[in-house]
């Protein structure tokens, strides 16, 4: 089975998690969903509303209860364990509100790292992309050396280092200030834009999601906050 | 490259815990080969330092304490012979060489042997060489001198011309003191044997010093004996041990000094059980380090495995961190073990006079720091399993 021109499909994708009472709830319940290779989509949703999750499933760091979510030619859903980080380590860029930067590793080896798993650690594409977002004079620098806008745009060259198709970004801006933030989205779209992937940005925020041309509702696409209600 | 990129950065990231960690491996292992080394060179050494000799004949009683007594020049002598039964050993066919040995007396604790300068002159201690003089001559039979051993020489800070007065018994009591005086004429050049912890004077003189019975002036303590052939033994100690019953005569020596060893052997066992069990603490404690930095690396951890780590990638990396830890701490346990090693040895050059070969290739110096190494890799395991049970979405919070 293939995904078509679509990079990501997934449908009738369910999650459940287990609640204090013993009972289980369902987070993420999304009966369709997809989005073409290069394309750009921001999805609205607000805090606590599954979002992260719902990204955790795409990346394969989280495995559904029930149905498929292609990436490319992979079936995230249906893959074991190690395969799902293989077709992670080579597709799929990540960028975390908190940027998730290692804190015992310079610039220059967090981008390397951000490739190094899905294939070759180029030293010389590393540096250049530290370049493109303004960094090549921070290689050597540990990120609690950076400001906060300058980790970000460490995370963003980290996500890109592997040339994947798809870039996941869950509320990029959210510990940024407005002029950070502004920034970082300009450079998160041009770097996608610049390598042809994907980008499903997710975000709560309305300055961001006014950046977007293709803004959709989460809350509205899954259906478990529906059934929840308000 | 990478695996070697996370261990490094972990290594640096815990670089306090890393460097306590590698040090208790240090010491263990240092201990471990030490002990092992200490074991097996004193073994080989003194059951094949014999000064050149194949046999003691001493009076009644136990073997060991005649060849401690006569060729390591420890313990007190099980009593005298008669100078004809020197004489008789000397003259018997199958004897190629006697020396006389007379003791009884000491220097500030170094033990005076009377002897014959033949021991000097004709001997070769080990073969090819004779006792060789660094700085004199050989003491005059007939006179009141001495030769020093060169590590007694260093000791009591005796030097040609010199004079000493010896004092009675093989321990030194300050109010013992003979009236003869005694002129040093030669010091002994090193030959790690025991002779170089010894004062050596004319055996005559040893005979008559003044307050020795004089009953006793042609009594010797022991004879040491090269024999024409290793059969000629077994028919002397027919004749002496067997159908005698008056006097000893151990031989070999080296298979008396094995018994010494397979009597103390349970020590050395004590002692390796204690070596293993500081290196089974020692790894445990790279377990205990690792384990308990879990709970800060999990981000970490999370981190690498949404960026595409595998879980069997994370995990071998920290088995190889517990590895490397085993590494380090086994490169510095090469300098602990220098260090205990000289140490020990040291020691026994100073009871003994006998150096030990202490930084000769031994096996335990391959397969203890594998050991060790492998021991760490094994304790690595359980944080290992720990890294694989991450969960990835939980350590990546915060969640939106």
């Amino acid at each position: 089975m293939s995904a078509g021109q679509n990079l990501l499909r997934l449908s009738g994708l369910t999650k459940t998690f287990p609640v204090p009472d013993g009972g289980n709830r369902t987070i993420i319940d999304v009966p369709e969903f997809s989005l073409g290779a290069g394309e750009t989509v921001a999805l609205r949703g607000e805090s606590g509303s599954g979002k992260t999750t719902f990204l955790n499933l795409i990346a394969g760091i989280l495995s559904p209860d029930s149905g498929s979510i292609w990436v490319g030619d992979g079936d995230m859903a249906a893959l074991g364990e190690h395969r799902r980080d293989r077709l992670r380590a080579s597709k799929i860029g990540y960028i975390f509100q908190t940027f998730n930067l290692l804190q015992g590793y310079t610039c220059l080896e967090n981008v390397l790292l951000g490739m190094a798993f899905g294939g070759r650690a180029d030293e010389a594409r590393a540096r250049a992309l530290l370049e493109r977002v303004g960094l090549s004079h921070r290689l050597g620098h540990f990120p609690r050396q950076l400001s906060t806008g300058q980790q970000q745009r460490v995370a963003v060259a980290r996500a890109l280092a592997k040339r994947p198709s798809l870039v996941l970004a869950d509320e990029p801006t959210g510990n940024l200030d407005r002029a950070n933030a502004r920034e970082a989205l300009r450079l998160i779209r041009e770097t996608c834009a610049e390598s042809g992937a994907a980008l499903l940005l997710v975000s709560h925020d309305p300055d961001v999601l006014g950046l977007f041309q293709d803004v959709r509702d989460f809350s509205r696409m899954n259906l478990a906050l529906k059934e929840a209600g308000p | 490259m990478t695996i070697t990129l996370i261990v490094r950065r972990s290594l640096r990231q815990h670089a306090f815990s890393t460097a306590i960690t590698a040090l208790s491996i240090a010491l263990a292992g240092g201990l471990l080969m030490s002990v092992w080394v200490v074991k097996d060179q004193s073994q080989k050494t003194f059951t094949q330092v014999n000064t050149g000799f194949d046999a003691v004949l001493g009076a009644r009683g136990s073997k060991l304490q005649l060849v401690l007594n006569a060729i390591f020049d420890l313990e007190a002598s099980p009593g005298n012979l008669p100078e004809s039964d020197y004489e008789y050993i000397k003259r018997h066919p199958a004897v190629k060489r006697a020396i006389p040995i007379a003791v009884g007396d000491n220097l500030r604790g170094y033990r005076i042997v009377g002897t014959i300068p033949e021991l000097f002159t004709d001997v070769e201690y080990t073969p090819g060489r004779h006792f060789a003089l660094s700085a004199g001559r050989l003491f005059d039979p007939a006179a009141k001198e001495a030769v020093i051993g060169s590590f007694a020489a260093r000791r009591l800070g005796l030097s040609v011309g010199d004079t000493f007065h010896p004092f009675h018994g093989l321990v030194y009591d300050v109010k013992s003191q003979h009236a003869d005086t005694y002129v040093v004429t030669g010091i002994l050049a090193p030959s790690n044997t025991p002779a170089d912890k010894v004062v050596w004077i004319p055996i005559h003189g040893l005979q008559t010093m003044s307050g020795h019975d004089p009953r006793a002036a042609t009594d010797v303590s022991a004879v040491l004996v090269q024999l024409r052939s290793p059969s000629a033994g077994f028919m002397l100690d027919l004749m002496y041990n067997k159908q005698g019953n008056r006097l000893t005569f151990a031989y070999p020596i080296g298979a008396i000094m094995a018994e010494l060893f397979q009597k103390i052997g349970w020590f050395d066992k004590v002692l390796a059980l204690v070596a293993y069990l500081v290196a089974l603490v020692s790894a445990a404690g790279v377990l205990v380090a690792i384990y308990n930095s879990m709970a800060s690396r999990r981000r970490d951890i999370a981190i690498l495995r949404a960026l595409g780590a595998g879980r069997l990638f994370l995990s071998g990396a920290i088995v190889l961190e517990a590895t490397a830890i085993g590494a380090i701490g086994m490169v510095a346990g090469f300098a602990a073990y220098a260090a205990i090693v000289s140490a020990v040895s040291a020691i026994i050059r100073d009871q003994t006079g006998v150096l030990i070969e202490a930084f000769a290739y031994n096996p335990v110096m391959l397969w203890a720091p594998l050991g060790m190494i492998g021991l760490c890799a094994l304790s690595g395991l359980l944080p290992a399993m720990k890294a694989y049970r991450t969960d990835v979405a939980e350590n990546l919070a915060p969640v939106s």
